[in-house]
Parts: structure tokens; sequence; C-alpha cells
């Protein structure tokens, strides 16, 4: 009993989103009118939960017998998770209201996958990280058709639900093999004899097909079919929780089986790994040059930037491992506050996402413009923004470990998206337009983007800080 | 069992007929993991095929809503008349 308490204590953030999702559906059952009480909840209950995840920070280890960590890696992540649950939330109250889908289900949905996410980025178990997987994937496959007469959403729900499905079908089987050849479903477990593992054929399949159902949830080419069309059609801030927690997510549990437990310096699976993070930055960035929608054109700008971290995936190693969760950071936040301020441009149908209707955005709302251009820069990866430090981490740790290659492409794709990002900067700034209509901002969603822009200064002014918290994780 | 429910879900252009092959592929999970728990003596597989079913039934409920909602926007299940999105 007094175990079961303690277990409980020690994963306090997890614990905590669960009855606070829990407390928000109640709200929204029993309340008579409408009245924002699950938005305010929400968002007191997510910063509560953010200082649990901070207290349990110390406390390193694993509860209820091996199943779950506790503390640093899992308490950074659950951080970061929530600080994208918590801004996604802030920027849809105004968003779902002029969509006209203000229901208290929507807060509901997002925590439930925030636990979803917590719970995959710290099992140790692959039973745990099974579930975490499938109480993400199924809360944002309901986010993803959220509005559902639209006839978009209903598409982007149908097609981000069946590839999902597939990809955890052979997400399952791989572990099925791993089961069959380790006897044990225990990273721990299996991280004690990984060397007599590794040169398994049977071993071998089941991590490879582990890899394509994590090459599916991070929207890695050739498994990136999905990205655009779900991003697309779904709500914008749904996209934006998709492609900031959803994305951190996988890549943390990615971190954890791969690198962590499974720690390959097989040769066959490091050219895998390779070959996918090149067909990434390629694809994602070569692609994105064509679009005309902003929003479809941050989705192949994601499949991009999966690419980037898949180069400190390939590498392995404590160095990228650091290199990878410091690129996750300033992706949140960039990536939240572009998708954020998409939502505001974008008119009550769903429309108006195109790259025209940014087009002399700093006459008609010069803050929102301002802050794009933050967004946008650090996308790129310029210089005192978080984006360029997240990338001389990854391609420091690439080049350490010999991928030199590897990050020539990096950097040689990084210099084609600065054509696609800048299009936007030149059209915000440098070019006038007839429309005068001033979109309509809100204050609380204001307050969040300043929040991530700030997130973006800090983490790219004072790297160090992030880093020595990050020191003792391994 | 797998391939077959792979090959399923590559050709067949039913949304309804997609998701029981995908259920296919669950099952055969499933097979491979009793298997594997009856030959290695230890019961940890048996166990991760109970989640898989409740997890399996959760994603079937939420999958046939969306297809529910699909229908009745565009009367179709046809995967190859949903293409509003295109890039």
């Amino acid at each position: 009993m007094n175990q079961l308490l303690t277990d409980t204590l020690n994963i306090a953030p997890i614990a905590g989103t669960i009855v606070l999702s829990l407390i928000v559906i109640m709200i929204n059952a029993l309340k008579k009118k409408p009245f924002q009480a699950e938005y305010w909840v929400s968002v007191l209950g997510i910063a509560a939960n953010i200082a649990l995840a901070v207290w349990t920070f110390p406390v390193r280890g694993t509860a209820f017998e091996g199943m779950v960590l506790t503390g640093g890696f899992a308490s950074l992540t659950s951080v970061i998770f929530l600080v994208s649950a918590g801004i996604t939330i802030i920027l849809s109250r105004d968003y779902i209201e002029k969509i006209g889908l203000a229901h208290g289900e929507f807060y509901h949905l997002i925590l439930m996958a925030t636990v979803g996410m917590m719970t995959f980025a710290a099992g140790t178990d692959l039973v745990v990280t099974f579930i975490g997987l499938e109480l993400m994937s199924v809360s944002l496959y309901a986010l993803a058709g959220f509005s559902r007469r639209v006839a978009k959403a209903n598409e982007a729900a149908l097609k981000y639900f069946l590839l999902g499905a597939f990809a955890s079908g052979f997400f399952l089987y791989g572990i099925a093999l791993i089961y069959g050849m380790t006897g044990s479903t225990n990273l721990l477990v299996i991280a004690q004899n990984i060397a007599a593992y590794k040169a398994e054929p049977l071993f071998l399949v089941g991590a490879g097909l582990l890899l394509v159902g994590f090459a599916f949830k991070v929207g890695a080419v050739p498994f990136h079919m999905w990205v655009p069309d779900v991003y697309e059609g779904s709500p914008t801030m749904v996209s934006a929780f998709m492609s900031t927690g959803a994305k951190a997510s996988a890549f943390a549990a990615l971190l954890l089986v791969f690198t962590a437990t499974f720690d390959f310096d097989h040769a066959s699976m490091n050219t895998v790994l390779a070959i996918l993070a090149v067909a990434s930055m390629l694809v994602g960035n070569i692609v994105a040059i064509a679009q005309s929608n902003v929003k479809r054109m941050l989705a192949y700008s994601s499949i991009a930037h999966a690419g980037y971290m898949l180069i400190g995936i390939t590498a392995g190693g404590e160095v990228s491992m650091a290199g990878v969760l410091f690129y996750l950071i300033s992706y949140v936040f960039t990536n939240l506050g572009a998708f954020g301020i998409i939502s505001m441009i974008e008119n009550a149908e769903q429309q108006g996402t195109d790259l025209e209707n940014f087009r002399g955005l700093y006459y008609r709302r010069p803050l929102h413009a301002v802050l794009m251009g933050v967004f946008m820069f650090s996308l790129i990866g310029i210089p005192p923004l978080a984006g360029f430090f997240g990338k001389y981490y990854i391609f420091i740790a690439a080049i350490e470990k010999g991928y030199t290659w590897l990050t020539i492409v990096g950097v040689v794709t990084s210099m084609i998206s600065v054509y696609y990002y800048l299009r936007v900067v030149v059209l915000m700034f440098f070019q006038t337009s007839e429309e005068t209509t001033r979109p309509a901002v809100a204050i609380d969603g204001t307050v969040a983007l300043l929040i991530s822009a700030f997130g973006v200064l800090i983490v790219g002014l004072f790297p160090s800080i992030v880093l020595d918290w990050m020191g003792g994780l391994f | 069992m797998f391939i077959t429910g792979v090959v399923g879900v590559l050709t067949r252009r039913n949304a309804i007929i997609i998701f029981m092959c995908i259920e296919l592929m669950l099952n055969s999970v499933n097979l491979t993991f009793v298997a594997f728990s009856s030959y290695l003596g230890n019961e940890a597989g048996q166990m991760f095929v109970f989640f898989v079913m409740a997890v399996a039934a959760a994603e079937a409920a939420v999958g046939l809503a969306i297809v529910i909602a699909l229908f009745r926007n565009r009367q179709t299940v046809n995967i190859n008349e949903v293409n509003v999105l295109k890039w």
C-alpha cells in the first residue's frame, strides 16, 4: 500500500493530468449553461501539473516494478508536453469559438492525449509504451475529426485513423517479435542482455517493424503521406498540438527504446535510420517550396524537422540524446507559435490560410507579424533563436560520431528551407494588399504567443540553462 | 495472417474493409503473442493480448464514429472518392 502511494507520487505529473482531465469532463457533463469553466480549470491544472513535474525531477528511477520511468527524463518530457498542451488550450479558446466548436470535450481530449504522450515517453515496459501511444493516438483521431460537419476534417480524421491504426499494427508486431526473442517486454530486462540479441535476425526484424511504427508517428519519409493531409484538414490548433506534442512524444519514446535500450551500433539499422533522415529532409524541404497553403507548408516543414532529429537518433549516444531533446524544446515553442498565428488569421469557415492571406499582415497586425517573423526565423535556424542551437547541437553530435555527410545534407537542406520561410516574412512586411480587415485576435491567445516567442528567445539566448537542466539526465 | 492484413489495407478501397484488415493484423499479433508465450512458458505475452484487445475495441469505437461522420457528409466510404486534400 505504501509502495503504491510512493509510486503514484513519483509519477505525479501523469496521475495529476489524469485527474485533471476527469475533472474537466465532469464539469462539462454537469454544468447547466455555457461557461468557460473547463478552460480555466484546464489552464490552472496544467500549470499545477508543470509544478508537479518539476517537483518530481530529482526522483530518478522507475515506479510500479520497472514499468514507468520517474523523474529526470520523464519529468523533462512531461514539462514539454504540458507546456505544449497549455499553449494549445490557451490559443484554442478563441479559435474553437470562432469555428463554432466550443465544446468542453475539446479540452478533455487534449488533456487525455497529453496523458498518453507522457506515458508513451516514460514507459519502460513496451506494454506501457503501447498503451501510451494508443491513448495519445485515439484522442488525436477524435480531435482531428472534431469539426465533424466539415468534409476536410472528416477526411483528415479518416486518413489519420486508418494510417495510424495500420502503423500500430506494425508497432505491435515488432513488439511481439522482440518478446519472442527476449522473453520479456520490459526494456530494463531487455537492456541487460542486449548484446546477445543484437545480431539475431528475429530481433532485428522486430526492431525494424517497431521503427516503421515510430516512423509513421514522427512523420518521416516514406511514411509521411498522412502528415500534410491531416495537418491541413484538422482544426489548426489540433494540427499545432499534433506537430509539437505528438511528434515530441514519439521522438522521446524513440530515444528511450532505440538509443537508450537497443543502443544500436549495428550498421544496417543505422543505415536505415540515415536513409529515413535524408529522405525526410529532402522531401520535406523541397516539396514545401511548392505549397501555397501555409498550414500545408508547415506540415512539410515538420517532416523536414523530423529528418533533422533523426540525424541525432542515427548518431546515438548521450550528446545526441541531449541534442534531440533540446531540438524538441525549441521546436515545440516555435511551431506552436507559428500555428497559433495561423489560427488567428483563419476565418470561421476554416479557410484563409493561404500565403495570400499573409500579404501585408504587418500593416494590419504589426505585433503578430513580428511574432510570426520570429517563429519563421527560428524554424530556419538563425543564430540568436532557439532553432539555431537545436540544429547546432544535433549537427555537432553527428560530426563527433563520424556522420559528417549527414550533417552536410542537413545544412544544405536548411539552406533550401530559407526560401519558403522567408517568403512568408517578405509577404508580411514588404508587400501591401487591398485587404483591410484586421484579423480578430484574443488577448489570452496573444499572451500565449508572447510566451512562445519568449521561450524561443530564452532557449536561444541562454541554451546553457536548458542544457544544465538536462545535464544529469542520463 | 499479418501479411493478408497488410495486403488488404493496401489494396482494398472501402474504408470499412480496410479497417477490418487492420483488425486482422492486430489479431495476428495476438496469435503471435500467445504462441510465443506458450513456447517460452511465461505469461507476459498473454497479458499483452488483453491490452491489445482492449485498445482495439477503443480504436474501433473512435474509428467507426469517424467513418459515420464521413458517410453523413459525403454518402460514401470509398477512399478513392475521399479526395478533397491533395498536394
